[in-house]
């Protein structure tokens, strides 16, 4: 691994002490990018002064004199004849008969749903002549309204990802189908005298109609055997419900209605199947604008930094023990548990109870306090019992049946399954949709010793993975996006999922293998899921309610919602093959969901005895360190690790890419000696595992964060990379561990972050400006509504605008289109959806771990994070970064061949074919948002990833410049498709694609010249600005300033929102 | 001491002039070679599956373009027809013509025909047909008199002098919008004529001159 070059993170170490005492003492900008700005460390100044770190222009590969040469003379005679080659002689072919709808040249679209943890998320997939290439959200799907969370943007490039498994395979050796079917039915043959006694079935979260009816099946016909589920980041919101309410009910959250929301370590608006709806409903609550100064009010409660927590009006650092502690003083303050028995250690906290206590009371029935889910069940049963004390529920809050089928606790439910293999009870274990159990199960259950006790184990899975090394048959899953099946939303809503391509590998859905195992072995999910739904849609497309009368709940716990199976229903007047079904089935296709299916509001009566006994639960602040366990906000539990997309991709706060890291605060980093990619043991009652240590600020002190699914020893590129969480994570311990022993085991492993990548300012030891003149330049500004409120003006009169004439660039007319675009700092979260979607949508290559490492991560908008305070409790800022478009820009007067020139509308266009890779641009750019090909990134001679290139975007070579072009393919398609109708485009018809996945709507693109259309508002609006628009580059991407809701009688509590170290 | 011959003088001279008049040939020789149908494609006949004929087809039977063109004027691309398209007529006419086997054999096998392209231009160019046909302009202006080719060709050199030749001035190619698939038309014959015509119709379908680089390169 290379270390020495281009890390700016490595240096020996940052003296935090010294760094505590700058902030303290000396004058500099309000806001840094990381530990190294602050202590000035060498690597950091370097890199503020280079463009790219040192080697970044150097051959590193080794090369003889004589290949030298021989390459020397080939590119100097190739240099003349490049204008000259020939192209390559191409064919069209043509359809031998032509789909219907299909227009060549004009994608399609088609509505369908993507399922993380078997819950739905409603898409629109693009297809290019019959190759997905891009994701969107459906408008119409009520998890969605028209955006998307990261992992959908990158679900194409798992469809495509060429280290899928691509055949049966029979104890590791290729096989067929029919091989597995007939050796499958003859074990199953042989358990039916026994009442299918010895089969056990291994799924994650099922939410699927059609696939739950299956599986209700296969138990009917085998009474004796048993439907396992494991879920590695499942949660423990079941446990917490079953006791509050002594039935899993699940929680829905309203946020359009709350105007107080205190989250209790709960990352809601990031994380989870609703994350992108409710980040839509909360932000909708506080866009401020010149008519509309209102707010709602976010109070954030958390032990590490999250991106909901970033954008909270006030944001409290609690360990977790505290933070219980903290749920128990309030529960008792707002009435929802007796006892004022809770004290808080730190009187900050207690302060902040009472204003977050007055603020609650205050708005019964609006107000909202969400609960970690990760967190213990004892604190998410008092938040219960505080809802319902305030009024909320039924308000804020509604409780319905459980989306999943059948809920259980996975963890009870796996280690059940362990002990029967364990035992020898275990004859056929059939693991179905990818489920890794030898990687994620419990370090204290010994699945793998139990699995090797089976005698046919059957893995399905898009990948080969740990677990399937393993079992007998191996079988290759169909993506989803080869697929036919069905699947709720975290509201209960079903989408059908209809494929857009067929199976690249001939895989099979967890449908088909199961059909295949009640013999059907040639039943196709497409003939399974319309039968399914033949009986239960009538001819609107709704729900017939005569045949699904829903909330019938049987013995297995089949069937609450509407939808569900319930008990075989006899074929209706809306059966099969009737016109009045294939209507309506078309409709719920085109559509992409099935309306009517939410689930319905239950009443729910929390347990007076529950809330008690959680009370007593939570104990006194245990002393030690205490680790976290969570989800990884980018590759999730580790089933996206060979996504490379999401690999490279920052993650929200620590900005790391290709790697997680031991998390600690600096305090806390410091009392235990460990610096800065060190690597540490951590020691967990025995279980030990290595870790490289990452010092973040905004993390709780005595507290330790690790993410899941790194480190895993058979997933293709991604094997090896990260730290293996799973290895201390134990049945009894899921999600936190007390008391860990942290100690450093010398050497370091170089982490990959892009937290000092692309500076804009002249860094916080530069900075020397008078404190004034510092903060009129400022790169994020922002206030407090009540300060809008008395001077809506107060952004626009620090700005420092020079005038439109006082320069030497040659004046532009924009008689026609401007093109222009707005960001709401005020509302982005940083979730880094648009990252990805940018990266789908403009074929943007990763360049992997290394190359990241030199600064070269080829991200076209990129989301620069800021804290602003002091190092132990700062404040996070998120500030996406696209091509600012200059009216003046910097770059195009700089390039010796005029391969960056200025359109007629403004736009900056980038001319690939004429760029030789000078980057002078680049040099030039004050906003560093231009990405330059060392090598040859994009990867063209895996054939499939061909299929994967949006084909109205090229494909950049080695040796070449790019960067943001406001999806300008998009914008020419809106053009000529309305001057092909004879209309002016409609006003915010035209979307680029972060625009598009963005959750929160914070980044708004359109014509500037045009008043009809929503940028040009925003841009008259007086929180616009312009990042770095002192220096007269008339930027077309403004942003609107970041406006915080504070509760007055927490002032003079926040450190950091207001110039905490001036 | 004279150590070079006086004629050395006249040498020097007439190779020192003469390496200008080297160079302008080099120079000569390599813009030829840029322009020059091996590098463009202009006017070579290729070979294709089937030895078709627009001539026959439109000049002949009189076939609209977008019979088998049918996303002209929808799409970026024309559209180059299924195979069930020539089938239409095919399977009850010249149904055993030996020249027509290809076609019926990719229709009975279902699998499809391969043309060799003629008109391709590069990775980085992005075309679209629909909004040139909206903005009326002929399918003979870049195609050529495609009704009288018996075998196709690309008929203009397709590089980029050639494209900003018409989006520089676009008015000298414009043509009322129902004329746009009549290889015959003709501009008015008197030049006055044909000027007002074409302001009148620049004016009409709000032709501009587009010559940003993201028109085309993207």
């Amino acid at each position: 691994m290379d270390n020495h070059q281009g890390k700016c993170g490595a240096e020996p170490s940052v003296d935090l002490e010294a760094v505590r005492e700058r902030l303290r003492t000396k004058k500099g900008p309000e806001f840094w990018r990381s530990l190294d700005e602050l202590a000035a460390a060498p690597g950091f100044q370097e890199m503020l002064h280079r463009e790219f770190p040192r080697h970044a222009s150097e051959w590193t590969d080794g090369v003889s004199r004589r290949g030298f040469l021989q390459l020397a003379s080939a590119s100097l005679a190739l240099a003349g004849l490049t204008a000259c080659t020939r192209q390559p002689t191409e064919v069209i072919v043509p359809y031998v008969k032509q789909p219907e709808q299909l227009v060549p040249g004009r994608p399609l679209f088609f509505a369908t749903a993507l399922t993380v943890s078997g819950l739905g998320l409603g898409v629109l997939a693009e297809s290019h002549q019959g190759r997905p290439t891009k994701i969107e959200g459906n408008p119409d799907h009520p998890a969605s309204l028209g955006a998307t969370d990261v992992f959908a943007q990158a679900a194409v490039l798992t469809l495509y990802d060429p280290e899928r498994s691509q055949t049966v395979l029979q104890s590791g050796r290729p096989a067929t189908w029919g091989g597995f079917v007939s050796e499958a039915n003859g074990a199953l043959r042989a358990l039916q005298a026994l009442g299918g006694d010895g089969l056990r079935l291994l799924t994650g979260t099922v939410t699927s109609p059609t696939l739950a009816a299956q599986i209700q099946g296969l138990l009917q016909k085998y009474p004796k055997a048993r439907w396992h589920r494991w879920e590695p980041a499942a949660g423990n919101a079941h446990a917490a419900a079953v006791r509050a309410f002594g039935r899993p009910l699940a929680a829905r959250y309203d946020f359009t209605r709350a105007k107080v929301v205190v989250t209790l370590g709960s990352d809601m608006l990031a994380e989870g199947p609703g994350a992108v709806r409710y980040a839509r409903d909360f932000t909708d609550g506080r866009r401020v604008r010149r008519d509309h100064a209102e707010m709602n009010r976010l109070y954030a409660v958390e032990s590490f930094p999250t991106p909901t927590g970033s954008i909270a009006d006030h944001r409290l650092q609690l360990s977790p023990p505290q933070l219980e502690a903290f749920a128990l003083a309030l529960a008792q303050a707002v009435g929802a548990a007796g006892g004022t028995g809770a004290t808080l250690a730190d009187p900050k906290a207690e302060k902040w109870l009472q204003a977050v206590a007055t603020d609650l009371k205050a708005n019964p029935g609006a107000s909202l306090v969400v609960a970690d889910e990760y967190g213990s069940p004892a604190v998410q049963v008092l938040v219960h019992a505080i809802n319902q004390a305030l009024g909320n529920a039924g308000r804020t809050v509604v409780y319905t049946e459980p989306v999943a089928v059948d809920p259980v606790d996975p963890v009870q439910s796996l280690a059940e399954l362990v002990n029967d293999m364990n035992a020898g009870r275990v004859d056929v274990l059939l693991m179905l949709d990818g489920v890794n159990p030898v990687y994620s199960a419990p370090a204290d259950l010994p699945f793998a010793a139990g699995l090797k006790k089976v005698r046919v184990a059957i893995h399905h899975g898009l990948f080969e993975d740990e677990t399937s090394g393993y079992c007998r048959w191996h079988l290759n899953a169909a993506h989803e996006l080869e697929s036919w099946g069905d699947a709720r939303a975290f509201d209960g809503t079903v989408s059908i999922l209809q494929p857009l391509i067929e199976p690249l590998y001939g895989g099979r859905t967890a449908i088909e293998v199961l059909a295949a195992l009640s013999d059907q072995p040639d039943a196709t999910s497409y003939d399974l899921v319309r039968g399914y739904w033949s009986t239960r849609l009538n001819a609107g497309g709704n729900l017939d309610k005569t045949t699904d009368p829903g909330g019938v709940t049987t013995a297995l716990g089949f069937g609450t919602l509407p939808g569900t199976m319930t008990q075989p229903v006899a074929a209706t007047a809306t059966g099969a093959g009737t016109a009045a079904f294939e209507a309506a089935f078309r409709r719920v296709l085109h559509t992409g969901l099935v309306p009517n299916t939410q689930a319905p509001p239950v009443s729910a009566v929390i347990q007076g005895a529950a809330v008690q006994q959680a009370a007593g639960e939570i104990a006194a602040a245990a002393p030690g360190v205490t680790l976290l366990f969570r989800p990884d906000p980018t590759i999730y539990d580790g089933r996206f690790a060979s996504n490379a997309w999401l690999q490279e991709l920052p993650k929200p706060i620590s900005k790391l890419t290709w790697d997680n890291a031991l998390m600690l605060s600096p305090k806390t980093a410091q009392r235990l000696k460990l610096e800065m990619e060190e690597m540490a043991e951590v020691n967990a009652s025995g279980r030990k595992i290595r870790a490289a240590v990452w010092i973040q600020p905004g993390l709780a002190d005595d507290t330790a964060l690790l993410h899941l699914g790194y480190g895993r020893q058979n997933a293709g590129k991604a094997t090896g990379a990260g730290f293996n969480a799973y290895p201390l994570r134990t049945s009894q311990t899921q999600w936190s561990i007390p008391g860990v022993e942290l100690r450093s085991l010398g050497g370091r492993y170089p982490l990959a972050s892009t937290q000092n990548h692309h500076l804009l300012e002249p860094g916080w030891d530069e900075m020397k400006l008078a404190s004034e003149e510092a903060e009129r330049r400022e790169v994020i500004r922002h206030g407090t509504l009540d300060q809008f409120r008395k001077n809506p003006n107060f952004i626009q009169e620090a700005r420092e605008k020079p005038a439109a004439d006082e320069t030497l660039y040659p004046k532009y007319p924009y008689p026609g289109h401007a093109w222009g675009m707005s960001i709401d700092l005020g509302v982005c979260t940083g979730c880094s959806s648009c990252v990805v979607a940018c990266q789908a949508e403009n074929n943007v290559p990763v360049v992997g771990k290394e190359q990241v490492l030199k600064h070269r991560a080829m991200h076209w908008l990129r989301i620069d994070r800021y804290f602003s305070g002091d190092i132990d409790e700062p404040t996070i800022h998120h500030q996406p970064v696209p091509c600012m478009h200059c009216e003046n820009a910097p770059c195009e007067i700089v390039c010796p061949v005029a391969a960056t020139v200025h359109s007629d509308e403004g736009l900056n266009d980038m001319v690939y074919n004429r760029c030789v890779g000078t980057r002078y641009c680049s040099n030039n750019c004050p906003y560093k948002v231009r990405r330059f090909n060392f090598l040859r990134y994009s990867d063209r001679t895996t054939p499939v990833l061909a299929l994967l290139e949006n084909p109205d975007v090229t494909v950049r070579m080695r040796g070449v410049m790019e960067k943001c072009t406001y999806c300008v393919q998009r914008i020419e398609e809106a053009k000529i498709e309305s001057k092909v109708e004879g209309r002016p485009i409609p006003a915010n018809w035209l979307k680029t694609a972060c625009q598009q996945a963005c959750p929160t709507q914070a980044i708004v693109f359109g014509d500037v010249n045009d008043p009809a259309w929503e940028v040009t508002k925003l841009k008259a609006e007086p929180l616009n600005y312009g990042l770095l628009e002192e220096l007269n580059t008339r930027p077309r991407t403004t942003y609107l300033a970041k406006l915080r809701n504070p509760n007055p009688a927490l002032a003079g509590l926040e450190q950091g929102a207001e110039h905490g170290h001036a | 001491m004279q150590i070079f011959h006086r004629s050395t003088n006249t040498i020097a001279k007439v190779s020192i002039f003469g390496s200008i008049f080297f160079l302008a040939f080099f120079a000569w020789v390599y813009s030829t070679l840029l322009r020059s149908s091996y590098v463009t494609g202009q006017g070579v006949v290729k070979k294709q599956p089937v030895p078709f004929s627009h001539q026959h087809h439109v000049a002949g039977l009189g076939i609209d373009c977008r019979y088998c063109h049918t996303s002209v004027e929808r799409s970026a691309f024309a559209g180059i027809p299924p195979t069930e398209t020539c089938m239409n007529c095919h399977r009850q006419i010249w149904t055993n013509a030996e020249l027509l086997e290809p076609v019926r054999a990719s229709y009975r096998d279902n699998v499809p025909l391969q043309w060799t392209r003629l008109n391709d231009l590069p990775d980085f160019v992005y075309f679209n047909h629909s909004v040139h046909i909206a903005k009326g302009m002929g399918c003979v202006t870049c195609h050529g008199p495609v009704n009288q080719m018996q075998l196709t060709f690309q008929h203009a050199s397709l590089q980029m002098e050639w494209c900003l030749s018409c989006h520089r001035d676009p008015a000298q190619n414009v043509r009322p919008r129902e004329e746009v698939f009549n290889l015959d038309w003709q501009p008015p014959a008197d030049p006055r004529q044909a000027r007002a015509l074409q302001a009148r119709l620049v004016k009409e379908y709000n032709v501009r001159s587009l010559t940003s680089c993201s028109t085309c390169h993207r």
